[in-house]
């Protein structure tokens, strides 16, 4: 495994573009491939706001700090840009897109990330979809439907993941992926996921999560928690069942100022 | 030719586009709308009798009715009209070349993929595509069915009793101002005979009627689909259809027998110097079906309301549009239902795209009559706005005289959301393409009642009217 980081996160600040409150307050995050990292919080905590930062969300603007993505300024793209270069987001709330369908939504998607002039292989694709779309335990009349539109929860969900399946990111940022979840659409999901991780080892996951439950089922190898827009611990697995069994009342009223570089590890 | 000399050449509004043609007439008769003109029209056609006291009478209509005071804005036609020629011999159309057509126009041929030959037609300064071939079999097979599929002319020349019989009937000259003056002046369209029990597989396409002007300026369609009868007529192209002349008034029959299915599909791009102005309606008997699909890309101005009057027990009307107004343009689109009989029944769906200063607006009436009971209608106005300047409005107008009548009616308002962008970006697709792909989903539901090629074209279409709409 590369010691290089797939994405390093220094001093992040950022805000909802037309507001002047701060919600992201100098965050610090380094993660290399291969690695799994949760980052927990409490509502609030800016959690979603990264995600959507990192993806590059236009609602959002990185006021100071650096964002570094397998060499390159991050900030500095476009957010189909940062999808091309193999950054992504799997949303919370995936959006529903009438009239789509979600075969023709995903050709043109695997087709944007072709050098101009290279032609899709509309019969690769469309094998790579029908398999992708049994690992996950999907239907293929699925590919019909509309994007989003109209789908339960468990479905909105596996179809982030069947997206993340096809477009084989470096950096795949999973935002409350299971929130609104019953426990076998998890299971569906998570299978899914590490589906992909032994396919790819190299493929890093930062998964935001409200709760535990979740890494039951896709083991991270660094917990951080977020408070206040910034990360105030880092660590293994235990910090997450430590949060489990004593919730995020400790972190009441944490303040820290941005620390740079060092992370802040409590043992 | 004696001929051509004493049949005035009433020419093109040339000036528009600075042509220089290489012929020039004769003789040209005066601008505007007159007896005389009335006259030479029918006297160049040989008509009968019958028909030029229509026109005359159909004129007076015309000159006493005045200009209507809703829809889109009309004040800027009177100066059009009376500096446009009421009638242009269709020889004389061809006589352009393909240098005179305007840049912006080859430009979207080209990105559109037309093929070199259907171009020129559609920039008025080519023979018909040539599809002779095609035609040739089809049309033997028709002919053999007893189908007739003529220019409205000869329809009236070889076929006076059916024509007489139907002429006029659905869309009656003092109709509204404009179908009284189509009726004056009508020049152009289809005449279209289904005998009973005839099912036509293939549309039957104007596109294929050679030899014979695909889209008159005053073009008059009359369609007869007798008992039990089933066909799908299509007229027009998504393909912008460059015209020299400004003003575009037609008038579409349709008699859909008991029993009797029929889908007319009208795609109408006009460059957006038009004022398009038609009139279209079906009378639908008993147990008959009746579809309009319509869509609206280009003019400068449409009014445009497709109807079904749904005149014997259980016939169905539907009506499906699509209207897309960019800046300058005004879509006044819309359709009409209306229940004579009992257990009839009826929907709309309508879907509008603005942007820029674009304009749309759905204008449409569900009118039950009395003992019209168990009558049922739906309908469904969707608009989406590309941009903030970009403006919809819609005006239902629901008329029930029966107490039995279940009545519904929905309508939407839209913006692309940035949720939406932002969702289809962060997968790699690039703005623009999402903005289309936006859009294609939203008419989709249409879209996908059209045949393929015209569908892969509007879809083209509709990606290059999204470029350059991010900012």
């Amino acid at each position: 495994m590369s010691d290089t980081p797939v994405l390093k996160i220094k001093n992040l600040q950022a805000k909802v573009a037309e507001d002047e409150l701060r919600i992201l307050t100098g965050l610090d995050l380094e993660i290399k491939p291969g690695e799994i990292h949760a980052i927990m919080g409490p509502n609030a905590s800016g959690k979603s706001t990264l995600a959507k930062v990192l993806a590059g969300h236009p609602g959002y603007e990185a006021t100071a700090g650096s964002v570094v993505f397998q060499g390159e300024d991050l900030l500095e793209l476009e957010a189909d840009e940062r999808s091309q270069a193999g950054l992504f987001l799997a949303f919370q709330y995936p959006v529903e897109i009438p009239g789509v369908s979600i075969a023709n939504f995903l050709r043109t998607a695997v087709q944007s990330r072709l050098t101009d002039g290279d032609e899709l292989d509309i019969f690769e694709f469309s094998d790579q979809l029908t398999e992708r779309m049994e690992m996950l335990d999907m239907d293929i009349s699925f590919a019909e439907r509309h994007v989003n539109d109209g789908f339960s929860g468990g479905e909105k969900k596996r179809n982030e993941i069947l997206q993340m399946a096809m477009l084989k990111p470096k950096l795949a940022v999973m935002d409350e992926t299971d929130s609104g979840l019953d426990i076998d659409a998890l299971k569906i999901v998570a299978n899914g996921v590490n589906a992909l991780v032994e396919e790819d080892p190299t493929m890093s996951i930062l998964l935001i999560t409200h709760y535990q439950r979740l890494l039951d089922y896709i083991k991270p190898h660094f917990v951080h928690v977020m408070v206040a827009g910034q990360i105030v611990r880092s660590g293994g697995p235990e910090v997450a069942l430590d949060l489990e069994a004593e919730g995020y009342k400790m972190y009441e009223g944490f303040e820290s100022s941005a620390n740079g570089n060092s992370p802040v590890t409590t043992a | 030719m004696p001929e051509n000399e004493t049949i005035q050449d009433l020419g093109l509004d040339e000036y528009k586009y600075d042509f220089v043609t290489d012929a020039e007439p004769v003789f040209r008769a005066e601008k505007g709308l007159s007896e005389k003109i009335v006259r030479q029209i029918s006297a160049h056609k040989e008509e009968a009798e019958w028909m030029l006291d229509l026109r005359l009478k159909a004129l007076e209509i015309y000159e006493s009715k005045p200009m209507p005071k809703w829809g889109g804005d009309l004040t800027g036609l009177e100066d059009v009209l009376d500096e446009i020629y009421f009638y242009v011999r269709p020889q004389d159309r061809m006589e352009h070349s393909w240098e005179d057509v305007p840049e912006e126009i080859k430009d979207t041929f080209e990105k559109l993929g037309i093929p070199e030959a259907e171009r020129k037609v559609l920039a008025g300064v080519g023979a018909q595509y040539e599809s002779e071939m095609v035609y040739h079999s089809l049309r033997e097979e028709w002919e053999k069915q007893g189908v007739i599929f003529d220019s409205i002319e000869d329809g009236l020349k070889n076929h006076p009793e059916l024509f007489r019989e139907h002429f006029g009937t659905v869309v009656p000259t003092q109709d509204n101002k404009f179908a009284a003056m189509n009726s004056a002046v009508w020049s152009g369209g289809s005449f279209v005979y289904i005998p009973p029990g005839v099912s036509l597989e293939t549309p039957l396409q104007a596109y294929f009627r050679v030899n014979q002007e695909r889209m008159g300026q005053f073009e008059r369609t009359l369609i007869i689909v007798d008992e039990g009868a089933q066909a799908h007529y299509i007229e027009g192209c998504t393909a912008p259809v460059y015209s020299t002349e400004s003003f575009h008034s037609g008038v579409i029959e349709i008699v859909v027998k008991k029993n009797a299915r029929f889908r007319y599909t009208t795609i109408q791009n006009w460059s957006n110097n038009m004022y398009n102005l038609v009139t279209q309606r079906a009378l639908v008997d008993e147990g008959g079906h009746m579809e309009w699909l319509d869509g609206n890309l280009g003019s400068k101005l449409t009014m445009k309301y497709p109807s079904c009057y749904l005149m014997g027990e259980g016939a169905h009307g539907e009506i499906l549009s699509i209207a897309y107004s960019g800046d300058g343009q005004h879509q006044d689109t819309g359709g009409k239902v209306v229940h004579v009989a009992p257990h009839t029944t009826s929907s709309i769906v309508s879907k509008s795209i603005s942007k820029g200063h674009g304009r749309s607006t759905y204008r449409g009436l569900c009118k039950v009559h009395e003992g019209a009971h168990h009558a049922r209608s739906n309908v469904e106005c969707d608009a989406l706005l590309i941009n903030e300047t970009s403006r919809t409005d819609t005006y239902p107008y629901i008329e029930i005289e029966e107490n039995d009548a279940n009545v519904g009616h929905e309508a939407s308002v839209s913006r692309i959301g940035e949720e939406q962008l932002f969702y289809l970006t962060s997968r790699g697709i690039p703005e623009e393409e999402a903005m289309a792909m936006i859009v294609r989903g939203f008419i989709e539901p249409i879209a996908k009642e059209l045949p393929l090629e015209y569908a892969v074209e509007l879809n083209r279409l509709i990606e290059l009217e999204m470029e350059g709409s991010v900012g």
